[in-house]
């Protein structure tokens, strides 16, 4: 690379770019993290960025019933805490919505009719009226509270919950396995023949395979959307079957699946295959004994790109999978929620981190055969 | 549970199948046309017949999806966009005549058409000045891998993640999206980005370059390290900076691996279709063909025909590419 000597200004210059850029990366995903284990009400009014600090919120609740009151002297007495034995401080409260911060905090109130109301840091409060309180529901309280900052996993217990991710995960497993090991298989062999065997019009067949690689999706969608109708008509399932998307994804993954591995497999000894040849061996035994082990490399290679796309896939899963409660994948679920709460990022966040988790695990710990996989596919 | 191990079943299942199948096929064509202990001219006919059928039992299978999933539909797609909704009336080139009359078209092709400069450009261009400065600094291994990340995740999942970024609280209430959040600490007003006409555009590409970048750069820093050092060492003995190391000695020898680059974002971005459903369902001027083609597939029961064509629109720009791509492949195996 560029000989610079260590110390010179453009290297140090590098170093903070790289830094920016890297921080500019990293920090969506960060953002994202942080906010799905944060308290919801602090998610809703704070910045993710200011989860570590104390965030005021203003708050409304509402005091005990009136069937707790307790008669102090001349006065009827309802005593009980803001803040429900959660950490925090109150700094101001009012008892009406369009002055919600009207008193400071331990100042004594005075309400209609002679009521008080007068509240503490801690969150204690005394309601004090000369006549009894009646109603059923408490007093409305509102107040403004300095809360220190809560961390918690009750978003992800929602939404692996109610929310119906618990459910998608599964069928996202479910889809992903099969439709990333049967391409390899079917792959494979057909690698291994356009390599090494000879037969007419294999040039023309790699020619159309890498012609395939290209061919944009929405091309296949329409046709096969009708004759999957057709099949499951005739078979009396469905269109939307497991088995349908399987081949779907193999299908489609095919193309790279025969490119990437017929380069590899082309590329190993030629006399390794020659010797077993003259031994005796047949292609079958060549394939099976020699030509599988040593392309160990690109298989793995191969699987990871096509289990990410397999579980990252939305389009695919629309269309052949539908999105009814029991088929919907990952991807799908979280389409659906962007939907139907968008507003709720407890929710979203938290959803949107249980899709991309185990992908994110895969590509950390086997980023090698990822990186091996793209330069074999695209370089050259 | 129990539909997990469904699953599990069913791919024990179909390896099975599949080894059955090739273990099966392959012993099936030894017994019909065996080649031990026979006499020489059945030996020599055998072997032919045996050597001539043996590649396609090992193609079967992989034809026979790729014939069903591509070749097939793509033929289908072309008959279908001259047929009506339901895909069963011949309707000339009437789908056609709507296409070209169509503003929503228009606009997706626009918009496209702008993604197409937009994204390849800027990832190919940050890939390279990443892959460059990394390949300089110790932690640089670090860097690329943090900065490779997003390939992993989906871009439906992105989409969550930028929708949060550009998030927007209306009134005086605090900012909870980062970009209004910045907005607003240096003394701006903040926006709602999403439904900003025309510059919705890019925020949304931001999403894609976020993506691909980290593919560019590790194609590229690949493509870098492949460059004799003899190249680079004789422009430093002549004096060059670097600056012209990069652009007049560096670049020229990676263009083959930069135009490889490019093509695959350019197929990319012509499919991209889950950022734009996500983020604004083509509402507010941001429609993309991709889009528009599902949409038309599903609108109202679904009309086959249009869906058709818009997707025969968008097989028709992959087209050049795809030539290229053979054309290169070929060169390639001949040099073999």
């Amino acid at each position: 690379m560029i000989t610079s000597s260590k110390r010179s200004p453009l290297t140090y210059l590098v170093h903070a770019t790289v830094l920016f850029l890297v921080v500019i990366w990293t920090i969506p995903t960060a953002g994202l993290f942080i906010s799905s284990i944060r308290d919801k009400d602090q998610l809703s009014v704070s910045g993710w960025w200011t989860a570590l600090s104390t965030s005021e919120q203003r708050i409304v609740t509402r005091a005990n019933d009136p069937e707790t009151q307790t008669k102090e002297g001349d006065l009827f007495v309802i005593r009980g805490n803001l803040l429900e034995g959660g950490s925090g401080v109150v700094v101001k409260f009012g008892s009406s919505s369009l002055k919600p911060e009207a008193f400071n905090v331990e100042t004594l109130a005075e309400l209609k009719k002679g009521k008080t109301l007068q509240v503490s840091e801690n969150g204690d409060y005394v309601l004090s009226s000369p006549d009894e309180w009646r109603g059923s529901r408490g007093q409305r309280i509102f107040y403004t509270a300095e809360i220190p900052p809560r961390f918690t996993l009750d978003n992800y217990r929602e939404v692996l919950g109610t929310e119906g991710l618990g459910q998608s995960f599964l069928n996202s497993l479910t889809v992903t396995i099969p439709a990333t090991v049967i391409p390899i298989l079917v792959a494979a062999f057909a690698a291994y023949a356009l390599a090494w065997m000879r037969f007419p019009g294999r040039a023309l067949l790699l020619a159309s395979v890498v012609g395939l690689l290209v061919v944009p999706l929405q091309m296949s969608l329409i046709p096969l959307l009708k004759s999957y109708n057709l099949i499951g008509e005739f078979f009396g399932v469905g269109s939307k079957t497991y088995v349908g998307i399987w081949l779907a994804h193999t299908g489609f993954g095919l193309p790279l699946a025969i490119y990437l591995l017929r380069n590899y497999i082309a590329g190993l000894p030629r006399e390794i295959i020659e010797s077993a040849r003259v031994d005796g061996a047949s292609d079958f035994d060549i394939f099976r004994k020699i030509i599988l082990p040593l392309s160990f490399p690109a298989l793995a290679s191969f699987a990871i790109f096509q289990f990410l796309w397999v579980w990252n896939d939305l389009l695919i899963a629309m269309v052949f999978l539908g999105n009814n409660e029991e088929h919907l994948v990952l991807t799908g679920q979280l389409r659906e929620l962007l939907g139907s709460r968008g507003g709720n990022w407890e929710i979203l966040t938290a959803s949107a981190f249980i899709t991309i988790i185990i992908p994110l695990c895969v590509f950390f710990s086997l980023q090698r055969y990822l990186v091996r996989g793209l330069l074999a596919g695209s370089v050259k | 549970m129990a539909q997990l191990a469904s699953a599990l079943m069913t791919m024990i299942v179909g390896i099975l199948g599949c080894v059955v199948y090739f273990y099966g096929s392959n012993i099936l064509l030894d017994k019909i046309f065996p080649t031990k202990n026979r006499p020489a001219q059945d030996v020599a006919r055998n072997l032919r017949i045996a050597n001539n059928v043996r590649p396609w039992l090992f193609l079967g299978p992989a034809v026979l999806l790729l014939t069903f999933y591509l070749f097939y539909p793509v033929i289908d797609s072309i008959r279908l966009s001259f047929f009506d909704r339901s895909g069963d009336e011949f309707v000339g080139i009437s789908n056609y005549v709507w296409l070209f009359g169509n503003d929503e078209f228009f606009e997706s092709f626009q918009n496209n058409m702008l993604w197409l400069i937009v994204v390849p450009t800027m990832s190919t261009f940050l890939g390279l000045v990443i892959a460059t400065m990394t390949d300089r600094i110790w932690w640089g291994n670090i860097a690329k891998s943090l900065i490779f990340m997003p390939m992993a995740i989906s871009f439906i999942g992105a989409s969550v993640i930028w929708k949060f970024i550009y998030d927007f609280r209306s009134g005086g209430d605090a900012q909870i999206g980062l970009l209004n959040a910045i907005v607003v600490f240096f003394g701006g007003e903040p926006q709602n980005w999403i439904t900003m006409p025309f510059w919705n555009n890019f925020f949304l590409m931001v999403i894609l370059i976020w993506v691909q970048t980290g593919f560019a750069m590790v194609i590229l820093s690949a493509a870098l390290r492949g460059i004799p050092d003899e190249t680079i060492e004789a422009a430093v003995l002549d004096g060059a900076s670097g600056v012209q190391i990069f652009f007049k000695i560096m670049v020229p020898q990676i263009w083959g691996t930069i135009a490889v680059v490019w093509t695959t974002i350019t197929i990319l971005v012509l499919k991209v279709f889950d950022i734009v459903l996500a983020m604004t369902n083509g509402q507010w001027d941001t429609q993309v063909l991709a889009n528009q083609m599902f949409d038309w597939m599903f609108r109202g029961g679904g009309d086959f025909g249009r869906g058709a064509v818009v997707a025969i629109v968008i097989m028709v720009m992959v087209i050049p590419i795809m030539v290229w791509n053979i054309k290169r492949a070929n060169a390639e195996m001949e040099g073999r």
